[in-house]
């Protein structure tokens, strides 16, 4: 609908009216460019694929931004460049993800079996064993330490949201959990080791420290979701149910916490996936042992990670007459897969509950 | 039923049981954690403070709790800064990808994976790079070697195995990418349409746009989320511990055999043979810790309100 009759290209490039720009294939022509530059490379220096690939991204991020300079001018070309460099930090970081997973996946696959979820370590010496022990120590430490940190998480964030009003002492515990979130774990697991050091005497070693240690770790986490949920819920709710005359603390119980019920449960689930695969406090605290202890207050007590760690750390050999890596390899393998995999139900679980729960309540973002 | 007029003393509203108990609770539970907090402190001070002054056998090979423990440190923030200088230009350059670069439909789901990779035990990572990061990083310090040999980084002799302080600060920086990105994201998500467009309207480009209108708003935010990738990857040990053979040294070079330990994968690799004595030594090298991470932390909490308030105004 305009009334200007449109320039010729060709005059409005020369009178510096519209920027020249590279065609809309042009980046297509360099990457492919690249990788045949790359792959000539490869073949006559004798380099490995990763390198020919590395050295094609390389061509890419140099040759794109060039060219782009020459037709474009700098400012096109600083944006072409960082264009670049912004998709192949990218790549770069999801490189090592699909590694690892993959990895674990080929590695751990193999040694899944009925028996390798089925038994212990006791008396294994070569190949064979498996993770029960383990499994069971991972479950009933995270559950003692859910058992745990649930009740004083969920009651601070009631406090800090129904009770506290910014008071001192609220904003003294919001300050604190930021701190505890910052924690190493290997600190929480030597707390937990000292505490019990000094009830039971320097040698103890049991599955309960573990769960204190974890709930150290577990507890900020717990706060600081349910806070936030609590905070979600309409304060008009709240008035209408003390209009009828009841009394604050039933208000809590019977119309905030069952409103805000969906999002502290997923809190939780993620802050249960969070510690499950903790490693260096539960090292500390619990132990390591063969056998199944399914007693949280007496003795070591295996862990899953404590598990891929010892089998990692002293794999065995082969059998006689043997080759290949030693057997505590894919026993580690295995372990880290059925962890992985646990972690991510975990995971999806609390992404389950979110949408389910979600509509409930307005979501800020 | 009669009811009286309302009178000075049953002016004050009623106080059930109900009510006290409940808020006792929540009020206990809120000081519980500072207890825990305080606990922390107590006892890794009252079970490390042998370890400060025991015999000197303890300390093999140094001979006083400094000496002992200042290599640790050492390697510690060694350990960190390689980790940090890989991470921080990556997860700034993920951050803008899903704020800025990637397609609107796959930047939700991109940075839910870049989440996921947090969730991911650090055991696994451990694992990983213990068993295959370490074998294939062997040509690649090789060829650091053979090349940037002159630079005190690299001076080799390069290790055959491939566990070296380079390979645990790589595996340490793709498990702080996700802490970093996540937040780095966060802040550039935030920052005022009206600001990007308007230096758009001006005629800049995406990335001067960037420059120009995300990055100094976003500054405190990412060095924030950087102060507490920081945090994480000065306390974490299991990656550490499976990676790195170590000896106490004091080192630059991060491409040998000889690597210094960090104070957590120390504790984690010697707490077995742990007699008494030794262990009070761990517990207080876990102490020193400790109180790095927390200032750093604190640093960090420090930086993010005084961003908070500049947003809020």
């Amino acid at each position: 609908m305009s009334t200007t009759t449109p320039i010729e290209p060709d005059f409005a490039v020369s009178a510096g009216l519209v920027q020249p720009r590279l065609p809309r294939w042009g980046s297509a022509l360099v990457a492919v460019m690249a990788l045949a530059l790359a792959g000539l490379l490869t073949m006559v220096l004798g380099l490995s694929l990763v390198a020919g690939f590395v050295v094609a991204a390389l061509l890419f991020v140099v040759g794109l931004p060039l060219w782009s300079r020459m037709v474009e001018g700098s400012r096109a070309a600083a944006d072409r460049f960082a264009t670049c460099l912004v998709w192949a930090s990218f790549a770069a970081v999801v490189v090592p993800l699909v590694w690892l997973v993959w990895l674990v996946l080929k590695n751990g696959f193999g040694v899944l079996s009925v028996e390798f979820l089925t038994y212990s370590m006791r008396g294994i010496v070569g190949e064979g064993g498996g993770i029960y022990h383990a499994l069971m120590g991972t479950l009933l430490v995270t559950l003692a330490a859910t058992l745990i940190s649930v009740p004083i998480g969920l009651f601070t964030a009631i406090y800090l949201v129904e009770y506290g009003r910014g008071g001192r002492l609220a904003r003294t515990t919001t300050f604190l959990v930021d701190v505890m979130t910052g924690i190493p774990s290997i600190v929480a697991g030597l707390f937990a080791l000292a505490l019990f050091v000094m009830i039971f005497g320097p040698a103890i070693r049991i599955g309960f420290g573990g769960s204190v240690a974890l709930s150290l770790l577990m507890i900020p986490t717990v706060v600081r979701s349910a806070e936030e949920m609590l905070r979600l819920v309409p304060s008009d709710l709240r008035e209408a149910s003390y209009a009828l005359g009841v009394p604050k603390w039933r208000t809590i119980i019977k119309v905030v916490l069952p409103t805000a019920f969906g999002g502290i449960v997923t809190g939780i689930v993620l802050a249960i996936s969070r510690v499950i695969g903790e490693t260096a406090p539960l090292l500390v605290v619990a132990g390591a042992t063969d056998s199944v202890n399914m007693n949280l207050f007496s003795g070591r007590m295996m862990t899953l990670p404590v598990y891929i760690y010892t089998q990692y750390s002293s794999p065995g050999v082969p059998a006689f007459g043997e080759t290949g890596p030693p057997p505590g390899y894919a026993r580690a393998w295995g372990a880290a897969l059925v962890l992985i995999a646990i972690v991510m139900v975990l995971n999806l679980a609390a992404r389950i509950l979110q949408k389910t729960f979600a509509p409930k309540t307005e979501r800020r973002r | 039923m009669t009811f009286s007029a309302p009178t000075e003393a049953t002016r004050k509203p009623v106080v059930r049981l109900g009510d006290r108990l409940f808020a006792g609770t929540a009020r206990t539970a809120a000081l519980i954690i500072m207890l825990a907090l305080a606990g922390v402190f107590v006892f890794l001070t009252i079970e490390g403070l042998p370890g400060l002054t025991a015999p000197e056998s303890i300390y093999k090979p140094a001979d006083d709790f400094w000496s002992y423990v200042g290599p640790l440190v050492f390697g510690t923030i060694l350990a960190a800064i390689v980790a940090l200088v890989i991470a921080v230009p990556f997860s700034i350059g993920v951050a803008l990808f899903i704020s800025h670069y990637a397609p609107p439909r796959l930047a939700a789901p991109i940075a839910y994976v870049i989440d996921l990779l947090a969730a991911i035990p650090s055991v696994v990572y451990g694992l990983w790079g213990g068993l295959a990061l370490a074998h294939s990083m062997t040509p690649a310090i090789n060829w650091l070697y053979d090349n940037l040999s002159f630079i005190p980084f690299f001076a080799g002799p390069p290790s055959v195995t491939g566990r070296t302080m380079l390979t645990a600060g790589i595996v340490l920086a793709i498990m702080v990418i996700p802490i970093t990105t996540a937040i780095s994201r966060e802040v550039f998500a935030q920052v005022p349409r009206l600001h990007e467009e308007a230096a758009m309207a001006l005629g800049a480009t995406r990335w001067e746009t960037i420059r120009l209108a995300v990055f100094p708003y976003a500054r405190s935010g990412v060095v924030s989320g950087v102060m507490l990738g920081l945090g994480r990857a000065l306390g974490e040990t299991m990656a550490v511990a499976m990676v790195l053979s170590a000896t106490p040294v004091v080192t630059l070079n991060l491409i040998s055999n000889t690597n210094p330990a960090t104070i957590a994968s120390n504790i984690a690799s010697n707490y077995k043979e742990a007699t008494p004595d030794r262990q009070a030594l761990l517990i207080a090298t876990g102490l020193v810790l400790f109180a790095v991470t927390f200032a750093v932390n604190f640093v960090a909490r420090l930086i993010v309100s005084r961003h908070e308030k500049k947003v809020s105004r």
